[in-house]
């Protein structure tokens, strides 16, 4: 079987106008320094975007965000960037303020053949406007639609070639999810390697299309 | 003694042995500082992980974080698990206390923290999630914001969740959320009963016996 390790300059072509982008990482922690590098390089505009928060304003998706190339962004929080408040401020971006967990779900239920989830979380908040609420056996839940992407930026600690992954600590996050939600799925890995014992594994390598090595 | 201690080591005392505690970032943070002695808790950290605690020197690892992105550390009894888990933790009534901030509060228990409309737009990250789901919401704050009321009668700015608050600890005094109401049980040492309520918009009754601490 072909391997999916490939050089970083071979996935520019991953990123065009317009397209829906998910990167993994919480507060930068878990996001591809290496990737939000070829996306700015790629200068694709006008992206759509999904992360669990707006990053800083020099590390993780906070690059892009500064670079002008995020028309609209799914976020639970953008507090630690000042630079995707001001853009926001003067309409250069939209901004979407989902609650985390909603996020989540929405993400891994994009990637799991769902159509949604049902959840309490945002009843009676803004959050709601707008959402149908279903009431089951008593209880009122709000219906959150899953999500998608075209492309999915996720980081590891190891891959092998296959695309099996390797993640540690609080790394984790939104990585395994938006594994499942990107149609191509591109991992930056810090080290590639040539075994991962399968009871290790976090991100199965058949949701896998690149691995490049982070950092190079 | 300042304020945010005081409120950090009351806050402390409503914690209980082996509970699965969710501390907001800021003043909530310090309660871990102030735990009774016998009592030890779980700390989550919504980004993924139980058993945070401290960073140790010399043991950094860029790979472990709190949910404001700083390096922690992990105790012997910690685990790490992406997202979906974090929250389904949190929602699911697994978690059994949290402690958040806020910029308001209300009689009702709605809280109000994740934005002032056209001036500062933070978003609620996991707070929404916190709010619905963790078996008991603990407020923990200043009691005014440089005098002005925080403590209101109905929130004015968005709503971070509906009917949610069970307890309000400030520097001041101690309420416990009633359905319209709220019931206040403590008074600080350093405060009394009138300057309370002349600090407290929120429609209050007074506990049959008042505590200090």
């Amino acid at each position: 079987m072909k391997s999916k390790v490939v050089g970083k300059e071979a996935i520019l072509t991953c990123f065009n106008d317009g397209i829906h982008v998910m990167v993994g990482g919480f507060m930068a922690c878990g996001t591809s320094e290496t990737l939000m590098d070829m996306i700015i390089k790629s200068d694709a505009k006008n992206l759509v975007m999904y992360c669990n928060d707006g990053g800083f304003p020099d590390r993780g998706i906070g690059r892009v965000i500064g670079n002008g190339q995020c028309a609209e962004l799914f976020t639970s929080h953008i507090g630690l960037n000042p630079e995707a408040q001001r853009l926001m401020n003067e309409g250069k971006m939209i901004i979407n303020l989902v609650p985390q967990g909603t996020l989540a779900e929405q993400v891994r239920a994009g990637g799991s053949g769902l159509g949604g989830v049902l959840t309490p979380t945002g009843l009676g908040t803004e959050v709601a406007n707008g959402k149908q609420v279903l009431n089951i056996d008593g209880k009122d839940f709000l219906l959150e639609k899953a999500l998608k992407g075209d492309v999915s930026i996720i980081q590891a600690y190891q891959a092998d070639h296959f695309g099996n992954c390797k993640l540690i600590g609080t790394t984790r996050n939104f990585n395994t999810l938006m594994a499942l939600a990107g149609q191509t799925v591109i991992v930056a890995a810090e080290e590639i390697v040539t075994f991962i014992d399968p009871n290790e594994v976090n991100i199965p390598g058949v949701l896998v299309d690149f691995v490049i090595k982070e950092g190079e | 003694m300042d304020a945010k201690e005081k409120i950090a080591r009351r806050v402390a005392l409503e914690l209980e042995d082996g509970q699965l505690v969710n501390l907001g970032i800021g003043l909530p943070t310090m309660v871990a500082n102030y735990l009774p002695a016998g009592v030890d808790v779980i700390l989550q950290s919504e980004n993924g992980m139980t058993g945070l605690t401290g960073l140790v020197p010399g043991k950094e690892d860029p790979h472990i974080t709190n949910a404001g992105g700083a390096m922690v550390g992990i105790t012997d009894k910690g685990a790490f698990f992406d997202s979906s888990m974090s929250f389904a933790l949190i929602r699911g009534g697994h978690v059994d206390v949290t402690v958040l901030g806020t910029l308001e509060v209300d009689q009702y228990g709605n809280i109000a923290n994740y934005k002032i409309p056209g001036k500062l737009v933070p978003g609620m990250g996991g707070a929404m999630d916190l709010v619905t789901g963790a078996r008991k919401v603990i407020v923990s704050m200043v009691h005014t914001a440089k005098g002005t009321p925080k403590i209101l009668k109905e929130c004015q700015l968005p709503l971070t969740g509906q009917a949610c608050v069970d307890m309000i600890v400030t520097e001041l005094a101690v309420f416990e959320v009633k359905q319209d109401h709220l019931l206040l049980i403590e008074v600080a040492e350093e405060s009394n009963v009138e300057e309370v309520l002349s600090l407290t918009e929120a429609r209050v009754v007074l506990a049959d016996e008042i505590k200090r601490f």
